[in-house]
């Protein structure tokens, strides 16, 4: 039978470009990591907030003109399991003008005798807010290393883009939850 | 209708043709065997003891359904899991059974029977080649399931989390599967998974090289017979989902064995993300399993009509578009996960253009018939009730695709309704269709034609009042993967348990049929279908000889699908 296919050298070619098309389609397969975390943070898919510079922050309030919309921002704190820390914001809500900038702080306290390192995970909802949602500095944008009994005030400078006055998704938006969750940056029983 | 020609072929098999019927021995042949009818015949066998271990699993569950409560489960689960099994292992056990029967029913049932069985057997015969390009590779395709599917049965039996076995579902989402699952339980599905992928891709890149290239002299690809078409379409569908799917598992492995976190928020991963690698493999999957079928049907629609078919450049072209389309719709699976009212319109919009070319299948079909000549059996029969049934379930699925509908109805029963109204109700109807129109060519006997009749009248009566009822209980709130519901549900439960119990009686019936033919079946003649049945497998005895086409048939331009 083999003397079959050697009759039909167009045969490896077709094979060989098939199994190309495959092996392609499981490169995309892994390429999709670091291409949805791109598509998340340019269109602020699954309520992913944006980054600014403090000179595109100034930009973007300079135009702001008083009695603009108020948005009501509230605050959710998480800690996952293992990680021995306190987490809660100062204040629950602050209230907003679109284009503001505004601070909340937010306290942790490591209350385990050991010191412990963790990262925060932080989304919006609703999740349409998210390409709105800009963030000028984070404590979630570094790990953070709590020695044992230290406890931190984390600020988060943000504003809210005043391009969500013309997206037609968010005009009912009146109130916008910024979560954070830590988790634990080295797991429990992890010997690395 | 053969002409010799000077192709190549005619040289190679010259040294092998003093006898077209010569057999090996029965360890090479069937164990060794490079011949694309034997493997053919070998995928069948496969499909059929898969499917009755599958089948016997939603027995099981079906069991425990009749009524509220847990009466059997925890029973059970004393057998997988040790005297004393706790209630949470008997809840584990429900997700293993509903993993099992999922994958079993997908990627050991339908997939081996719909491609490799009647694929293997009858699209190299339907385009006039002597076998499949890669004969040995074809072997190793059928080799790799029997590995798989004994690495998903014996994942079982060792520990998956709770309890013993993987009890994630087919859809093996994370974080469940990762570390909701200790143990090598759900990393033998993987592998599993994995294993049967590879053999599909193989298969794919065959089918592909023997259609492209091994079609007999005049065999144009607007000449194919559908079926065929059908099957190219399909090893596209796989080329392009699977290696996606064999991504998004292979992070769930490092996920669970080397720390990686693809899919751990906890290091900046996304669970969501699985979900969309799983369904962009997932939604060409179902096509994968039903467009072979439709190519089944318009062979057996066209032969008991005695006409061609109806709008065939139509059909051909309405499968490429399913496929395509099948590639862009794959987050209507994922309504509730929290997507903007804009992704949800996108996706809404584009899975419902799918019942377009599907319309356009279900219409042609029914154009085929409409002024024919129509005998109705049973093959005729099985097609006309996978028509009706398909139809429902793409009504179904029309319903679901909205994006505002679904919030309330996903993860219900009707989406078991659904689906099974497409799959169990569709592609197993096209199998069974398939398996009367082909078996009297494949055994070259006919089966009985009363028993034949009755299996049909019996099975789908059988799965009529198992499933019909799912969409009440669906729409009434029963959430599917839950072995307990309230007590409202009970009438319609157990309706549908005994509509499983005629469906069971209806798969009896299909196996008394094998035996009577094989024991007492006359013998068939090389067409058994009469004038109607114009494609090449008719033109050889019955079974074809063991190596046919020694001289190519030439296609002449008088049409010929």
């Amino acid at each position: 039978m083999t003397s079959l296919t050697k009759s039909r050298p167009g045969n490896r070619r077709t094979a060989l470009i098939a199994g190309l098309i495959a092996l392609a389609m499981l490169g995309l397969g892994f390429a999709s990591v670091p291409l949805y975390r791109l598509f998340c943070q340019v269109t602020g898919f699954g309520g992913t907030t944006q980054r600014a510079t403090a000179e595109e922050a100034q930009v973007a309030s300079q135009t702001v003109q008083s009695g603009t919309r108020q948005l009501s921002i509230r605050f959710d704190s998480n800690t996952a399991n293992g990680l021995p820390w306190d987490f809660y914001p100062e204040k629950r809500t602050v209230t907003v003008g679109v284009g503001g900038k505004s601070m909340a702080i937010f306290i942790a306290k490591n209350h385990s005798d050991k010191p412990v390192k963790g990262r925060a995970v932080f989304n919006v909802t609703p999740e349409a807010a998210g390409s709105y949602f800009t963030k000028i500095e984070c404590f979630c944008f570094t790990e953070q290393t709590l020695k044992p009994g230290q406890e931190v005030r984390m600020p988060v400078l943000f504003y809210v883009d005043k391009k969500i006055l013309d997206d037609k998704d968010n005009k009912d938006v009146e109130e916008i939850t910024l979560s954070y969750t830590f988790y634990p940056v080295e797991k429990p029983g992890d010997d690395s | 209708m053969s002409t010799t020609t000077a192709d190549d072929f005619h040289g190679a098999h010259a040294h092998d043709h003093h006898d077209a019927d010569h057999k090996p021995g029965f360890f090479a042949r069937w164990f060794m065997s490079t011949n694309h009818k034997d493997i053919g015949t070998l995928y069948l066998i496969f499909a059929i003891i898969a499917g009755v271990i599958g089948g016997a699993i939603s027995g099981l569950m079906r069991y425990e359904l009749r009524e509220p409560g847990i009466q059997f489960l925890q029973l059970w689960a004393q057998y997988s899991d040790g005297s004393g099994a706790t209630i949470d292992q008997a809840y584990h056990l429900w997700n293993v059974l509903i993993t099992a029967h999922g994958l079993i029913m997908v990627f050991f049932m339908v997939m081996p029977a719909i491609i490799g069985g009647f694929g293997n057997w009858f699209v190299p015969i339907m385009i006039g080649a002597p076998d499949m390009a890669f004969p040995r590779m074809n072997n190793i395709s059928f080799w790799l399931l029997i590995p798989a599917f004994l690495l998903l049965l014996g994942s079982t039996f060792v520990p998956g989390g709770t309890g013993n076995g993987a009890g994630v579902g087919w859809t093996v989402y994370a974080p469940l599967s990762t570390s909701g699952s200790a143990g090598p339980a759900v990393d033998m599905a993987i592998l599993s998974l994995h294993i049967a992928g590879a053999s599909s891709i193989l298969g794919a890149v065959n089918f592909i090289t023997t259609i492209f290239n091994m079609r007999a002299p005049g065999m144009t690809l607007h000449k194919m017979p559908l079926f065929v078409w059908s099957v190219l379409v399909t090893a596209f569908l796989l080329l392009l989902a699977l290696p996606v799917l064999a991504a998004a598992i292979t992070m769930l492995l490092t996920d669970r064995n080397f720390g990686t976190v693809f899919y751990d928020a906890a290091g900046g991963g996304d669970p969501v993300l699985y979900q969309h690698l799983f369904w962009f493999f997932g939604h060409p999957e179902v096509y994968i399993m039903i467009l072979p079928g439709f190519g089944i049907v318009s062979q057996i629609v066209s032969t008991f009509s005695r006409k061609p078919v109806f709008g065939y450049l139509g059909m051909a072209y309405a499968m490429v578009a399913i496929g395509v389309v099948g590639f862009i719709v794959w987050a209507h699976h994922m309504f509730t996960t929290g997507m903007t009212a804009n992704v949800k319109m996108y996706f809404t919009a584009a899975t419902m253009v799918i019942a377009v070319p599907t319309g356009v299948k279900i219409f042609s079909w029914v154009a085929t018939m409409w002024g024919g000549s129509l005998s109705f059996k049973t093959p005729m029969i099985w097609a006309l009730g996978f028509i009706f049934m398909f139809t429902v379930g793409g009504v179904t699925g029309v319903v679901l695709a909205n994006g505002g509908i679904d919030d309330n109805l996903h993860d219900t029963y009707y989406v078991v309704a659904h689906f099974h109204y497409v799959l169990s109700l569709g592609a197993v109807f096209s199998l069974f269709a398939g398996f009367y129109y082909w078996f009297p060519k494949m055994s070259g006997r006919m089966y009985s034609e009363f028993l034949g009749q009755l299996h049909f009248w019996v099975f789908f009566l059988g799965v009529n009042i198992l499933f019909f009822p799912m969409h009440f209980l669906g729409m009434s709130g029963m959430q599917r993967r839950v072995p307990d519901y309230t007590d409202a549900l009970a009438y319609w439960n157990g309706i549908a348990t005994h509509g499983y119990e005629i469906m069971a009686v209806g798969v009896g019936i299909w196996f008394v049929n094998i035996i009577y033919t094989f024991v007492a079946g006359k013998k068939a003649e090389g067409n058994p279908w009469g004038e109607g049945a114009t494609t090449l497998e008719w033109t050889l005895s019955s079974p074809p000889p063991y190596h046919q086409f020694e001289t190519l048939p030439v296609i002449d331009d008088n049409g010929h699908h």
